[in-house]
Parts: C-alpha cells; structure tokens; sequence
C-alpha cells in the first residue's frame, strides 16, 4: 500500500460502498447492511493505519495530495491531514460502522437508500476533515447537509420534514456567507503583487493575515457565522434539540459525534489561522458565548422532559467547553478542545445510541415512561453509567481529560483577560452532574412501575458490539490520553503559536505607528 | 527492605481492593459465595502489608519520603513556558503510612461486618465490588503528592459514595440522598479545582512539593499574597464539601440511607476522611488569615452539629451528626495550628466512630429482625424511643458502644481522651496567641454537648425498659461476623496503641511520626511559628485537661439525670424551649432553606431558561422562517398575478392582434398584390419625405 493514496482511498472506500449498495437488490436486507459495514469497518481500518503511520512529530500537514482541477482559478482536489484532522478522521471512521451496526434492525423501510445515504454521509465529513482547498472544502461541506437531510427527512420520527428543512436552511444561510469570504478571499490573493486567484489553504495561510482590519472582520465573521450555526454556538443552536430529537439514532450519533465538530474544527482551521488580527478582535466575544452556552445548556436540558432533547441540550454546553478551549489561545487548552472534541464525539454518541437501544424497545424516549430499568436491565443500566460518568466528566475517564485540559489552560490564558470565563465554565461542570444523575435517577432509579417495562430484554449480543469499542475508547482516554494527545500536540501547538506570532508582529506595527503619528505630530 | 520495595508495596496495596473490584463487577455473580470472599480478601491482605510498611517506614525511614514518579501527559514546548510535563506520582510519608493503615483497618473490618450484614442482598456482589473501589479511591487520594491525581481520587470517592448511598435505589430516599451527596460535594469541588488552577497557572506543576518549593522561594500566584490566601480557601472548599463542613454538611446525614457498614465506612475512615487529609497535605499553603478561616468553619460547624444531634431520634442521625461535629472539631484543629492533634483525632475517631455505626447497624439488624418476626411493618428499626433495654439482649453491642461513647466523650484511659485534649489545648493556645477566643469557648461547650448526646443515645437505646416486652423477646445478639469487628474497635479505642501515657499524647509514636510541617508562606502572613505555638500549648495542657473532663462528666451527668433517673424532665424542657427545639429538630433549618432558595431557584431559573429558548430564540428562528413564508406568498401571488399577468397579457394582446390580421389573409393573388402596391408606394412617400 502506497501512502501516497492513503486519503483518497479512505475517502472513495464508503464511496464505492454506497455505490454498490445501490445496485443491490432491495430485498436482499443482510446483504446490503453487511456491505455498508464491511466499507465503513475498512475505511475504519485503514484509517487506524494512518494513525498508527501518522508522525506526531511532524506538525506540517501529512499524506498530502494534490491534482488540480480547476488551474484558472488555482482549484486543485488538495487533501492532507495534520494531528488534528488525524483525530477527527478516526472519529468519524470510528462511529460510521457503530452507528450501522446501531440501526441493523431499527431501520424498516428503505433500508438500501439508508445505508448509501450513511455512507455518502461518511464521504462527506471525511472530506470536509481532510480538504487542504477551500474550494474542495466547500463542496465537501455542502455535500454532508444531503444525505443528513434525507436521513432525518426520511427514517425520522413524526415532525421529521419540519426538523430536516430547519437543519437545512440554517446551515444553508451560514454557509453562503462563507462561500463570499472564499471567494473574496481567491480575490484577494490575485490583488497581490504577483498574486493570482487561488483557494489552496496552506498559501492563503501566507496571504490573509495580512488582509487589512476591517475586511478581515467581515471575512471573519462570515466564516464564523458558518461555523457557530454547526457548533453551535449560542444562540444559533435551536436546529440541533429538533435535528436530534427527530433523527434516527444512527442520524443523531454522526449528527452529535462527527458533525458538530465540523463547526470547531473550522474555527481552528481556517477562523483563527486566516484571520488572527479579527480572532484577537472577537476572541473574548466569542468565548463569551462559549461560557454562556456552557450554562444556558445545561440549564435548559435540565428540564427537557425528552431524554434525546436532553442530550441535545447538553450538547450546546460540552461544545461550550470546546469553543472556549479554541479562542484561550494556549496549547493546553487547545489541546483540550481538540480531545474534547473527540470525547464528546464518542461519549454523546454513545449516550444516542443507549437512547436508541431503548427506543428499538419502547419506542419512546421520554423519561417519565421509565422508571426502575435497572432492575429489569441491568447491563443496559451499567453501560449508561459508565457513559454518564464520562460526560460528566468523572476523571479516569475520556470527558475529564478534555474538561481538565481546557479550564486549566484558560484559567491561564493571558488574551482572555480574566479568570472568570474559566471559573464560571467550570460551574457547569455542577450543572451537568445534576442534570444526569436526575436523569439517571429517573430513568433507572425507584420501582419499577410502567407495566410497560417489566419484560424488557437486556442487552443483545449485537449491542454488547455496539458498545464494547465505545467504552474501551472512554477507558483508554481517560486513564492514558497520551496515546491521542500526542498526535496532535504539535498542530494545536503551530496553529497556537501561529496566531500569537501574528499578535505579537501587530502590537509592535501598532505601537510602531502610534510612535510615528506621535513623532510625526511632535515634528509638525 | 528498601525503599523502592516500600513504594511498590504502597502501589500494591493501592491495586488490591481495585482488581477485587474489577474482578467482581465482571465475574461476582458466577464465583461462589458472589465473591464476597475475594474482596475481603484482597482489603484484609491490603491491611497487612499496609501494616508492614508503616512499621518499617517508622522503623528505617522514619523522616525520608519514599516517592515513584511517571509522565501522564508531556508538552514538549509550551510558548512561553518551555517543556511543560505534566508528572503524578505517588509518595509515602508518615501521614500517608498511617492513613493507609486506617483506611485498609477500618475498610477491611467493614468488609467482614457486611459479609454478615448485607446477607441476602440482592446485589450483594456489585455491593462488595464499590466497597473495594471505595477504597482504592481513598488509598489513591492518600498516596497522591500531586493535586492532580488527588483530585481524581477525590472525584472517585465521590462517585463511589453516590454508588454505594444509593444501593437500595429502589427507595427514592437513597437515591435522592447519593445524588445529594455527588452534587453538594461537586459544590465544594469547583473551589477546589480553582484553587488547583491558580497554583497550576502559577506554578506550572500540580506536584506539592514543587509548589511549596516554589512559594518558599518568594514567588506567589499572581505576585500577591490576597492570591495565596484565595489559593488556600479555594482548596479548603473541597474538604468542606467532603468532610461535610457548613455550610455544605447538608449531605452527610442524608447518606443515612446507605447500608449502614457503608456509612460506617464513608464517616470513619474514607470520604470524610479525605477533606481532613486534603487540609493536612496543603497545611504548609496556608496563610494564617486562610487559617483563622478554617479555625473558624471547623469550630460552626462543630457546635451546629452538636445542638442538632441532641435532638434528633434516629440512631444513625445521632451519630451522623456526632460525625459532622468531629469533623469540624478536626478542621478546627488545623485551623488552629494544633496539626498532630487534628491527624491524631482523625486516627482515632476513625475507630470509635467506625464502631458506633457499626454497633447501630447490630442494633438495626436486631431491631429489624424482630420486627419482621413480629410482622410490624410500621415500627421504625431506627427511631431509639422504639428502643431501651437492649443491654441484657446484645451484651456485645452494649459493651463495646459503650466503650466508643466513652472513646468520643474524652474520658481518660481512651484514644479519644488523647486526641480531644490536644485539640482542646490548641485552641486554647490559639486563643491565647491571637485573641479569637470564642474558638476554644465553642471547643468546651461541644466536648459538653458531645459527652451528654452519645449517651443520651446509649441510655435510650440500652439501658431502661423496652418500649415492647413481646419484641424484646425477638432480640438477638448478632452473629460472630459482626461481633468481632466491633470488638476489635473497642480494643483499638484504648490509649495504649496511641501512647503509652495515657493522660498525653505527645510523646506517642504518632505524635512524634507526624509533626506540624513547617508553613512555606511569607513570614507576613504566616500563622504563628510552631516554636512560639508550642510553648503556648505546653502550658495550656493542663487547664484543657481539667476543663474538659470536667464538661465530660457534667454531660454524661446530665445525660443520666435525664434519661435514665429521670430526674430532669426532658420533655418538659422541650416543651417550654419550643422554639429552641423545633429549631434543633429541623436541623437549624438548612435543608428547607437550601431547597427552597438553591434548589427551587435553579429550578424556577431553569423553567424560565426553557422558555426562553423555546419561546424567543426558537421564536426568533420560527418567526424569521413564517416572515420568509409570508413574503414567498406574497411574492408568489405578486408573480403569478401581476408578473404572469403582464406575460399573459402580452399573449393574449398577440392573440388578438393575430386574430384580426388574419382576416387579411385572404389566399386571393389580386389581394396580395394591392397590399404590395400599397406598401410599395407607402414606403416611396416615405423615403421621399426622409
């Protein structure tokens, strides 16, 4: 295997899985599930190649490919990864034939579109980790928002088309801005002395810190606009309780685990590097919404009485954790968003998919349809635990780590200005034990009283697969992170260190032109 | 043996009871007897290497601290900071050598009380799995010498206690009372974790020892001493959550729901414990204004404690209390600068206390027995007025309660005569040197207070009648599993395994193990040196002595005058201080105002917050979405009325007009050639007049 095509066969894997899962017949069911897990479970396996392959101590963007496709215009088909990309690419590999192997029996009709559509889905979120090419990137990003919207459109609960238009259109309206402030930038580049139009990142990463102040803070803006939508960011997030609480389950676990981090993986590969001057102007802002996204959500899930709008909710406050951990600007807390991301990813996915496993049960998931499920459900009951704890952030496992990493490191960090943005962060971490424990309480906790549920079966041989890998990872986090940080310490370190440099090179032109004008003023 | 040999013996002392833990949480229920065995086992052979290496840490390395050291997490290059390793290691000290003895003893003696206790649970086997992972928890946050890792095991202990408060989970109370328990200490923890952040942020180590390096060496977190004071407080808020200090005590006499070993377990030796470790491993950070502030929370929350647990009825609420008091009296101690005698008092209250719960869950068992032989369903096992006269049915029980209500009342001959009076005294000194001397008042008045609740307990519980001769009849001893480890506590309740003197400590081997570290603070805002401190406590000795055994016996006194000659008429009493006891019955009000206030605002600001989203931002987003709706409405009907109207009206003007030009169109020859006459001729004028 030649490391040369690496990315591209990880991407055209899934791609070529959908296309022959069309083909199928459509009442050959087995076949068509087997095969949608057999590509995924490959990409999955290649892609734990390329982490193992992957060089930490490198932080120059590896497994690099490039064949233009568009020369007038500089567009190339220009894909490779970084520490950070590495992570997310696992991730998304990792949960893709988790989640298939999560609806094998919950998906009754069209099972054939689903499975391409998941697939496709695969196709898209790699794609949007790996682009090197804002254009490339862009037509990635936009590719994802398909298959997402037929999969809660189609397989979704009662007022699935209202959710999937909802999903749509926001993510539409963010993303048009950036299309512009790509655009604009390709026009930027060719305004420079012998510059031409161009979308490759790594030499818009060059150009576009030195876009003068105000349109760099549009262009900020716009991108971020995109981005926040994703996260989201508050108060941009009432798509996601609705996308989560009317997607399948296989939809809400990619929608929680892979494509929320879509958002923050673009704030730190293209807001803060491209922009640093408008990233310094807003940073404080943005954190701020960060914090209050931390504790608005974890407030408002507190009395969700939908448990999936609950972890919906709670989404809004982990990835407050990660949004504050980008914009404190230091490596620890970078470093903290990064795991963080991956943790949230893993554990929210996780806790989707011990929702659906109920589901398939009850077909229901409001928590007062339950009650003393520990007793009937016994591993069920633990599995939720140990993912509980997790969110929660319980050190010794996964969630702690990032938590941990991001509230040091922006307790610390000198561009944030102060302490309370750490210390109030660190009060959800109180609001999001209560909100579980309750939960937890209610769900599994009492006597066991809804006639209901006294005959339900434990745990099937398939969902102990299911969620097997799941806790492994959680485990293997929290005790030794290690293992992930340090593929990705270097990228977190560059990009931080990019971005203070550019600080640093505009507080000395700064003060360099205050002591012109000072100096001009004295000579008048 | 050598140190290193010591160092793995600690690791593996830490690992004992986790892989019985991980092996019962996987196989308990296939193994015979679902494993109970096991991890008694791994506890008790835990107790006896711990015991082996205090004794050689005491023998050949008694002033050396054996440490072990790894990498968790490396940042090669921190901008701005250089290479930043993040390093947690364990160490062992004299502190850390006899906590681990007390935590195996009283863990390992719980664990064979609960083999008799908890037979026939139904999930005997996960029960036996927390207690191990309870314990290696512990052993995690006494063998840290790094906030970090301590901080993991304190977070551990508290999901263990959730765990094991909430075992009978089918009643609501218990689970209710673990959350409780998790959230209140989460509370505290978030001062905590401050605290470790601004050490972090300044020191760029979680390891103690560099921190303390550190401020010896003049540097402060963010350059102010204020700074250092915050630091020392914040830190100080996670043992006010854990040891259950006010105002954060509420969940400690909740955690009565548990089985009863556990609540043994978690209010002698663990949990509890743990806060008092906590102050006594960062002793050295703490500024005397940070000092003066612990003095003072250990010394509310003694007296608080001790007023409530006078009237309360519920044997395990007595005591829960009685533990909330000591513990204060502990915090108290190291507020005062009195830090062997705080440790001491940890040691030693870890024995009696540990008896008392267990001796009251021999009662309850009893109790509870009889009841069931009786069918009384209603009865409550608990409640002491449903007691008296258990002494001649549970000669074992009686005794040995007896012998740890004299141990924590401070009478001489027992451990807790020893370390009750070294506190007393530091008080005193502490009030003598500074002025504050309402801390040593409140130390008396609770020794008082203590010594007339615990055998007000003692005597409604076993002395006296019988409320029902029938039931009495069904009161049986508990079996020898139970028995034992109660008698082993008293036995270790006696001043000779702590001081061969019994009227003083000081020459002890555990006064001389574990001396008062000396502050690294700057000496402006350091507490008093421990020479001037000494010389103060070395003359306040006798008069602690004096006073206190006199406040002892004047409480056991009344405790008797009342209860058991009946002299004093306490209902009586009650009745014309109604306010006062209604006060003390509802437990100063805390609970009410905390749900009412805390719990009931984060609910209303909770419901207000779902509305907003719901309401205004989902409002927004739909509101935005019927405009867009309105104006594609709009603009349809603009299209196909008056944009298609103006196409279709130009369709319809050519209709027309095609309709009246074809009546020309006639196919006649002669017809054509007069219009191309015409148009001929038309087009010359035309041109012509051009």
């Amino acid at each position: 295997m030649s490391e040369g095509y690496i990315l591209s066969l990880i991407l055209a894997l899934p791609f070529l899985g959908a296309l022959l899962v069309s083909l199928l017949n459509k009442e050959s069911r087995n076949a068509i599930r087997i095969l949608g897990l057999a590509f995924s479970g490959g990409a999955f396996v290649l892609s734990v190649w390329l982490f193992i392959m992957f060089d930490g101590g490198n932080p120059d963007m590896q497994f690099v490919e490039k064949y233009a496709w568009i020369p007038e215009l500089d567009v190339s088909y220009f894909v490779g990864i970084d520490g950070i990309s590495l992570l997310l690419v696992v991730l998304t590999t990792f949960l893709t034939p988790i989640a298939l192997l999560a609806s094998w029996e919950s998906i009754e009709s069209k099972l054939k579109g689903y499975v391409a559509l998941m697939l496709l889905l695969e196709v898209g979120t790699l794609g949007v980790f790996m682009a090197l090419d804002l254009f490339l990137f862009y037509v990635f990003w936009e590719f994802m928002l398909i298959p997402m919207y037929f999969i809660i459109g189609i397989w979704g609960a009662a007022e699935r088309i209202y959710a999937a238009i909802k999903f749509f259109l926001f993510t539409m309206a963010g993303s048009l801005l950036m299309l512009v402030a790509i655009i604009w930038l390709g026009y930027y580049a060719s305004t420079q002395p012998d510059g031409f139009f161009t979308t490759n990142l790594l030499k818009l990463y060059e150009i576009a810190p030195g876009i003068p102040m105000g349109i760099q803070s549009w262009m900020f803006l716009a991108f971020t606009l995109s981005f926040a939508i994703k996260v989201p960011i508050f108060p941009l997030h009432t798509w996601l309780p609705d996308a989560h609480v009317q997607a399948p389950t296989a939809g809400s676990v990619i929608l929680a685990g892979v494509l929320l981090k879509m958002g923050t993986y673009g704030l730190v590969r293209f807001c803060l590097p491209l922009f640093p001057y408008a990233t310094f102007t807003f940073m404080p802002y943005i954190a701020a919404l960060g914090v209050i996204g931390i504790v608005y959500g974890a407030l408002v899930s507190m009395v969700q009485p939908d448990f999936k709008k609950l972890v919906a909710y709670s989404s809004v406050s982990h990835l407050g954790f990660v949004v504050l951990g980008i914009f404190a600007l230091n490596e620890e807390a970078m470093q903290g968003s990064v795991i963080q991301m991956i943790n949230h990813g893993i554990s929210t996915g996780a806790l989707f998919l011990l929702i659906g496993m109920i589901y398939d049960r009850r077909h229901t998931h409001l928590i007062k349809d339950f009650g003393g499920l520990a007793r009937v459900m016994p591993v069920y009951a633990a599995f939720f635990m140990i993912v509980m704890l997790s969110s929660i952030g319980l050190p010794g496992l996964n969630g702690f780590v990032g938590e941990f990493l991001i509230l040091v490191g922006s307790f610390k960090s000198k561009y944030l200005g102060s302490h309370w943005f750490a210390i109030l962060a660190a009060t959800g971490v109180v609001l999001t034990a209560v909100y579980l424990l309750w939960s937890y309480q209610r769900v599994f906790f009492g006597k066991l009283e809804n006639v209901a549920n006294q005959k339900l079966k434990d745990l099937s041989v398939r969902e102990w697969a299911v969620l097997v890998p799941v806790v492994v990872f959680i485990v293997w986090i929290g005790v030794y992170p290690h293992t992930f940080l340090q593929k990705s310490e270097l990228a977190s370190k560059q990009i931080v260190e990019q971005i203070q440099d550019a600080w640093k090179g505009f507080r000395v032109a700064s003060a360099e032109s205050i002591v012109s004008t000072a100096s001009e003023s004295a000579s008048r | 043996m050598s140190q290193e040999l010591l160092i793995n013996l600690s690791i593996v002392i830490l690992l004992l009871p986790l892989f019985g833990f991980a092996l019962l949480i996987f196989f308990g229920k296939k193994l015979p007897r679902q494993g109970d065995w096991l991890e008694t086992m791994m506890i008790s052979s835990a107790l006896v290497l711990a015991l082996i290496v205090l004794f050689q840490k005491l023998t050949l390395y008694h002033d050396a601290t054996l440490m072990l050291n790894f990498t968790w997490v490396d940042f090669h290059n921190v901008p701005g900071i250089g290479p930043l390793k993040i390093v947690l290691g364990i160490s062992v000290d004299n502190l850390a050598a006899i906590m681990m003895v007390v935590v195996t003893l009283i863990s390992a003696i719980v664990h064979w009380f609960s083999i008799g206790y908890m037979h026939g649970d139904v999930r005997y086997s996960r029960y036996f799995a927390f207690l191990g992972f309870f314990s290696f928890s512990m052993l995690l946050i006494v063998l840290a010498n790094n906030l970090l890792l301590l901080y993991v095991g304190w977070e551990l202990v508290g999901i263990s206690s959730y765990l094991l408060i909430g075992h009978w989970y089918e009643k609501k109370s218990a689970s209710d009372a673990a959350i409780k328990a998790f959230i209140v200490n989460r509370i505290g923890d978030i001062g905590f974790f401050i605290g470790i952040m601004i050490l972090f942020a300044t020191f760029h180590t979680f390891g103690l020892e560099e921190i303390f390096d550190g401020i010896q060496g003049g540097r402060l977190p963010f350059g102010s001493e204020a700074w250092l004071t915050a630091a020392g407080v914040l830190i100080f808020c996670g043992a006010v959550g854990k040891s259950a200090q006010f105002p954060l005590h509420v969940w400690l006499p909740d955690a009565m729901e548990g089985p009863t070993p556990v609540s043994a377990l978690i209010h002698a030796a663990t949990m509890v414990a743990a806060g008092i470790y906590l102050v006594a491993r960062t002793f050295p950070i703490m500024t005397a204004d940070a000092l003066t502030i612990i003095a003072y929370i250990g010394a509310i929350t003694a007296f608080i404690a001790a007023t409530i647990a006078i009237a309360q009825n519920d044997i395990k609420r007595v005591l829960a209390y009685s533990t909330v008091s000591q513990l204060g009296y502990m915090i108290m101690a190291f507020g005062v600068g009195a830090y062997t005698a705080g440790f001491f008092h940890l040691v030693t209250h870890a024995m009696f206390k540990a008896g008392l719960f267990l001796g009251s869950g021999s009662v309850i068992y009893a109790m509870h027995n009889a009841l069931h032989h009786q069918q009384d369903h209603h009865t409550d096992a608990q409640d002491i007025r449903n007691m008296g006269g258990l002494r001649t049915k549970m000669p074992v029980t009686f005794w040995t309660f007896t012998i740890y209500a004299l141990a924590i009342s401070g009478v001489p001959l027992t451990s807790g005569f020893l370390s009750k009076d070294e506190i007393l005294a530091g008080t005193l000194a502490f009030g003598g040197l500074t002025g504050h001397t309402v801390i040593p008042i409140i130390g008396f008045l609770v020794a008082g207070l203590t010594a007339f609740y615990m055998f007000r307990l003692v005597i409604l519980t076993f002395m006296g009648d019988h409320k029902d001769a029938q039931r009495l009849e069904h009161i049986h001893e508990s079996p020898k599993i139970m028995t034992v480890p109660l008698i082993v506590l008293a036995v270790l309740c006696f001043f000779i395994f702590y001081s061969f003197n019994p009227f003083g400590a000081t020459s002890g081997w555990i006064a001389r193990a574990v001396e008062r570290p000396d502050s690294v603070v700057p000496a402006s805002v350091a507490a008093a040196p421990t020479e001037t401190f000494e010389e103060v406590l070395h003359d306040s000795h006798g008069t602690a002595m004096v006073l206190s055994l006199l406040l002892a016996g004047v409480g056991i006194f009344i405790a008797f005058a009342t209860y058991y000659w009946k002299r004093i008429n306490a209902d009586r009493i009650a009745g014309s201080l109604s306010p006062i006891h209604n006060f003390l019955i509802n437990k100063w009000y805390f609970d009410d105002v905390y749900n009412g206030i805390v719990v009931g605002g984060t609910l209303a600001w909770t419901r207000l917050m779902r509305w907003f989203d719901d309401t205004i931002i989902d409002g927004i987003v739909n509101g935005s979405g019927s405009i867009t709706k309105v104006t594609s409405s709009v603009s349809g009907k603009f299209d196909s009325i008056v944009i298609d109207g103006l196409v279709n009206l130009t369709a319809y003007l050519s209709g027309f007009g095609g309709l009246i030009l074809r009546k020309s169109q006639t196919g006649k020859v002669q017809t054509y050639i007069v219009f191309v006459v015409m148009s001929v001729m038309v087009f010359y004028f035309v041109f012509r007049l051009v």
